[in-house]
């Protein structure tokens, strides 16, 4: 097959608003943190982004998309790119830019982890945690999904990496918050968050981010990417006006928790965005919104310190986003059957693909955040903390 | 009359507000500064390079109140804001003269006595 010009410059803008997602990220956590961590917050993301991008240069790419091994894992045939080039080869866009595409989510995993660390991480900590997180969690898991890995050759479906991406992060992070112990004064005084326009406007930047992360996953320009970008935005619209409804039954209609559920939204139509219909997608994304809303709650009622829900976010709504594409499937869409077509054995596949992912992510997080924990020392020093990571760690402040 | 003064910790200020209104107290101004005492800030050794924090955010809290109830409310103030850790800020008790009711221009009857 020749080059696509649609489809390569699709990706290409994919790419680019995927991108955005990270520093995306940073912002959504940083307005949730005390003024003092704001700097660290959205500085954690940034150097998640530049890390990642040249581990995976160097090596991430080849071990999640290199010719695989047991299922588990990608060889080396791709370190420092080797190989992979401009000539679109069978496909109809270049290698490099597929490298670049996957770069990103490789990236925004890492960003989302940062949830279970915020306001008492040490800087040298970090830069370890990723590049260990990264290479032993996030590369096997983009090579069983995505890379031609067992979870692949089973045939579970995972349109834009819901399990690699959002799974993975969400309990990756609840096992860092485990073993980097709770924030101090968390419980006794309220660690409010300062400034929640800032978070909206996050927010904003993942929604729009987001139709690079689901229609880009298309591969193509084309009805399948339209497709993700409706059911993409139908999801969001439906998390939010779940969770805004499920705050405002408690309370006041909070707008951060509309947010949150728009994100929720998204996470959970991830893997389902080129499979299932629109008017499933208002289904998986108001349920995602009170599903989430649910976990936010179990989360804090039982005292855990995962600081900004990327767990309740990202790890469960990611899981109810796996089971939902395994439920609501449909033919007419792209050709695969789930339960509501009578097909078991999709929905069976995509159960185990996902609660795999999560016990790997969950078990190896928790051993590299120990490992990492008793040889540097995860945490900053009392006084660190409470000075604030912006002064203690970076020498600014906001 | 007095006006107390009080410089605490940014993450007491729910505690103080909560132990005051036990005790009766219900009106004050708050607001958020920064500041340090004889110990300068907090000095910070990481990599090598010492990094002096010199001015850490407080809340400074305003109160006025007659005479026969400051000992009382320096004593709430005081007990609750504190950790015993240097940083745990500091009292002022201020003479005030008067207070005026802005809404009826009235001199404050529940300040009169003495």
């Amino acid at each position: 097959m020749a080059l696509d010009t649609g489809t390569t410059a699709w990706l290409l803008a994919a790419t680019a608003l995927v991108m955005l997602m990270t520093p995306g990220v940073g912002f959504f956590y940083g307005g949730l943190v005390r003024r003092k961590n704001f700097i660290s917050m959205v500085a954690l993301a940034f150097i998640a982004f530049a890390l990642v991008s040249i581990q995976w240069v160097l090596i991430g790419y080849s071990l999640a998309f290199g010719q695989d091994i047991g299922g588990f894992i990608g060889n080396l045939q791709y370190i420092g790119l080797q190989g992979v080039g401009m000539d679109p080869g069978e496909g109809t866009y270049p290698p490099l830019l597929f490298m670049a595409f996957q770069l990103v989510f490789a990236a925004i995993a890492m960003a989302i982890v940062t949830s279970g660390m915020a306001e008492r991480v040490r800087l040298s900590a970090f830069v370890v945690f990723t590049l260990l997180w990264t290479t032993l969690v996030y590369d096997p898991l983009a090579h069983w999904a995505l890379g031609g890995g067992w979870a692949m050759q089973l045939g579970g479906l995972d349109f834009a990496g819901g399990t690699v991406v959002h799974i993975s992060s969400g309990f990756a992070a609840l096992a860092v918050a485990l073993v980097i112990g709770k924030r101090t004064g968390f419980g006794e005084y309220s660690l409010e968050p300062h400034n929640i326009p800032m978070t909206l406007l996050g927010a904003a930047l993942l929604w729009f981010g987001w139709f690079g992360f689901n229609a880009g996953s298309a591969l193509a320009a084309n009805g399948i990417a339209a497709n993700a970008f409706v059911v993409t935005n139908t999801s969001a619209a439906a998390g939010a006006l779940a969770w805004l409804c499920a705050s405002w039954l408690s309370g006041k209609p909070s707008s951060l928790g509309m947010v949150t559920g728009a994100i929720a939204g998204l996470v959970a139509i991830t893997p389902a965005a080129g499979y299932v219909t629109p008017l499933a997608s208002i289904v998986i994304g108001a349920m995602a919104g009170y599903i989430c809303y649910r976990a936010m709650l179990f989360r804090i009622n039982r005292k855990l310190d995962e600081s900004l829900d990327a767990w309740a976010v990202h790890g469960v709504g990611g899981l109810w986003g796996a089971i939902a594409t395994g439920i609501f499937a449909i033919a007419a869409v792209s050709g695969y059957s789930g339960l509501i077509e009578g097909n078991v054995n999709q929905f069976l596949a995509n159960v185990a693909g996902a609660l795999a992912a999560l016990i790997y992510a969950f078990v190896v997080s928790y051993v590299l955040a120990l490992v990492v924990d008793r040889t540097i020392g995860l945490r900053v020093s009392e006084e660190e903390e409470y000075v604030g990571l912006d002064i203690s760690q970076h020498g600014e402040r906001a | 009359m007095k006006m107390i003064k009080a410089i605490i910790r940014p993450e007491k200020i729910d505690f103080v507000k909560r132990a005051l209104e036990e005790h009766g107290f219900f009106g004050m101004t708050t607001y958020e500064v920064m500041g340090r005492g004889e110990q300068k800030g907090i000095p910070l050794t990481y990599r090598g390079k010492t990094i002096l924090v010199d001015l850490l955010p407080k809340v400074s809290v305003e109160v006025v109140v007659p005479d026969s109830d400051t000992d009382a409310m320096v004593n709430v103030i005081a007990t609750t804001a504190r950790t015993g850790k240097i940083g745990d800020g500091r009292i002022f008790i201020i003479p005030v003269d008067e207070s005026v009711r802005v809404r009826t221009h009235e001199v404050d009857p529940t300040m009169k006595q003495q």
